[in-house]
């Protein structure tokens, strides 16, 4: 193990080098174009040894790691915003044909106007595609979860691909130091990747086929119950992470300080860090507030959050994402995991950080306050007034 | 202890680099964190950019941009601005201007908050360009306490190109000795 100072991006792509990834298929797009950058110069340099594709665009990038992907090659891609959005058609492709890539999206607003940075309006647009989504809060987690992803995905009871998001700056751009496991430590934790689920001359099968009526569904349960044995799946290799790297991660979702909070605030990704911050100086304030970190946004971990709200008053979720016309994709999500946990608390929504908008600490705590105040709607950062 | 830099500069000057170089001197040691970033958004030369570095004992959560800083630097004088730092300035805090015009240390009696400081002469003398940012960024080690010359040393291998890397160190390091060394005549 090295301690060397990354950025997330940087961070990242020593992950996927040392998970030992065959195939790397990708087209730049900011934020996620150092990722890219630094696996193109190991693969050159050797010390990554994999097929590099330079394809003409992220449509292409996907359709090449999903071919990749069914020669039961360990296949990865990045990509962000636009990028995400233009690879949509595939990404049902490959969740649906069950291969397990590992995609890096450099979370990024969504246009128009053209924007250029962090939010999650891309990812979660897509927490439908069938892919795991999981949400790194710093560069040492990134790296960590590329080797997490593959272990999971690969994982044959959930065969599932896995989508790793980092706060687009925030993460990707953000320069820390980070412990770089050996190889040594990464191959005891990551097998090579062994399906039966593959292109195979001495096994040959059908592959990427078409189902009527009479199957189709029977596929589609198939693929939700590989999803829902995630949280399994993750917890075990989360303990295994732990006992060869000595660095714990807990799961579906962190929390800090909920266990006698009467105000919670939910959120994901990098902006958890200043959460936590809040919650100090609301305690010092004589609020009693808690922090929740929703690592999981696919499957959803509805039953973790019951339990981590159960003795909770109320929740302000906050989250860099809108779904028009409603409210955040991320508050309805929480919304429905306190109606299923039968759970009397009062939820609300604070859509911030849009486009790349700064988070200072002291929105957090005035949306921790508006919570605790019983509201219950939706508020935009900088319309403090204005409920919507 | 967390230590709040925001860092001005244009677009070419390396202030990010700054940034970076100060971070890694104190992260890459087992036990302290840092976090380096700049403002984020398309790179244009000679534009107005700030870059930020957070310093601490503990796991920095706080990504957010910094607005008022335990010291502040500006690398280029003629940005708007650098004419009043003292207004990004947290109660105690010190600005560094990069200024032909030293400030009158020797006769300081008290710590300036507003310190001015011919850091692109220094780099001229050493580097043979006037190029300031890692001159800075040793002052601003020194200015802030808790690094040595091996923190420094480190920092600069981490960030800049092999090249690049023992005209910096000399830079840096006397510009770290300099500052040091009116700490204690003003102590």
């Amino acid at each position: 193990m090295t301690r060397a100072f990354l950025s997330g991006n940087e961070a990242f792509a020593q992950g996927v080098r040392l998970s030992r990834v065959q195939v790397v298929s990708a087209y730049p797009i900011t934020p996620q174009t150092t990722v890219v950058e630094a696996l193109a110069g190991m693969a050159a340099n050797g010390e990554l040894n994999a097929r590099f594709l330079h394809v003409e665009s992220e449509h292409s990038a996907l359709s090449a790691a999903i071919g990749a992907s069914m020669t039961g090659a360990r296949t990865f891609t990045a990509t962000s915003s636009q990028g995400l959005l233009y690879m949509a058609e595939c990404l049902v492709y490959a969740s649906g044909g069950r291969y397990p890539i590992v995609m890096m999206n450099a979370c990024r607003s969504t246009a128009l106007p053209w924007n250029i940075y962090g939010d999650q309006r891309d990812s979660l647009l897509l927490a439908d595609s069938g892919w795991i989504q999981i949400y790194a809060k710093d560069a040492q987690e990134a790296l960590d979860l590329a080797l997490i992803a593959y272990r999971v995905a690969e994982d044959p009871e959930v065969s599932t691909p896995c989508m790793v998001c980092l706060d687009g700056f925030t993460i990707t751009h953000t320069y820390e130091a980070v412990d770089v496991p050996s190889q040594q430590q990464a191959d005891a934790f990551l097998p090579p990747y062994r399906t039966s689920n593959r292109f195979d001359f001495e096994d040959p099968r059908n592959l990427a086929f078409s189902a009527g009526p009479e199957t189709n569904y029977m596929f589609k349960k198939k693929e939700h119950e590989g999803m829902l044995r995630v949280f399994g799946a993750l917890e075990k290799a989360e303990k295994d992470f732990n006992e060869i790297f000595s660095r714990s991660y807990s799961g579906a979702l962190e929390t800090f300080a909920t266990e006698d909070a009467e105000v919670v605030v939910v959120t994901l990704g990098a902006v958890y860090g200043l959460v936590v911050e809040a919650v100090k100086s609301l305690r010092k304030q004589g609020i009693r507030a808690g922090a929740i970190r929703l690592r999981l946004i696919r499957p959803f971990p509805a039953g973790q959050l019951k339990e981590a709200l159960s003795q909770v008053k109320h929740v302000a979720v906050l989250e860099k994402d809108i779904s028009f016309g409603y409210e955040g994709a991320v508050l309805s999500w929480v919304r429905a995991a306190v109606q299923k946990g039968g759970l009397d608390l009062n939820v609300c929504g604070f859509v911030a950080g849009l486009g790349g908008k700064d988070i200072p600490e002291a929105y957090i705590e005035y949306a921790a306050k508006t919570a605790l105040s019983g509201f219950n709607g939706t508020r935009f950062q900088g319309f403090d007034e204005e409920d919507l | 202890m967390l230590k709040q830099i925001l860092w001005h500069g244009r677009g070419g000057e390396g202030a990010f680099t700054a940034a970076k170089v100060l971070a890694a001197a104190w992260a890459l040691k087992e036990g302290r964190y840092a976090l380096a970033f700049p403002s984020f958004g398309p790179e244009r030369r000679g534009a107005p950019v700030r870059a930020f570095t957070r310093i601490s004992d503990s796991a920095v959560g706080d990504r957010s941009e910094i607005t008022r800083a335990d010291i502040v630097i500006w690398l280029d004088p003629t940005l708007p601005g650098a004419d009043k730092p003292e207004l990004e300035l947290t109660e105690g805090g010190i600005a560094l201007v990069n200024r032909k015009e030293w400030s009158d240390l020797k006769n300081a009696a008290d710590p300036e908050r507003v310190i001015n400081f011919d850091a692109s002469g220094l780099a001229l003398k050493i580097l043979g360009r006037p190029i300031a940012n890692t001159v800075l960024s040793g002052a601003v080690a020194a200015l802030s306490g808790g690094f040595d010359e091996e923190d420094l040393k480190a920092g600069i291998k981490a960030v800049m190109k092999p090249s690049l890397v023992s005209k910096n160190e000399s830079a840096a390091i006397e510009a770290f000795r300099f500052i040091n060394g009116l700490k204690r005549r003003i102590a």
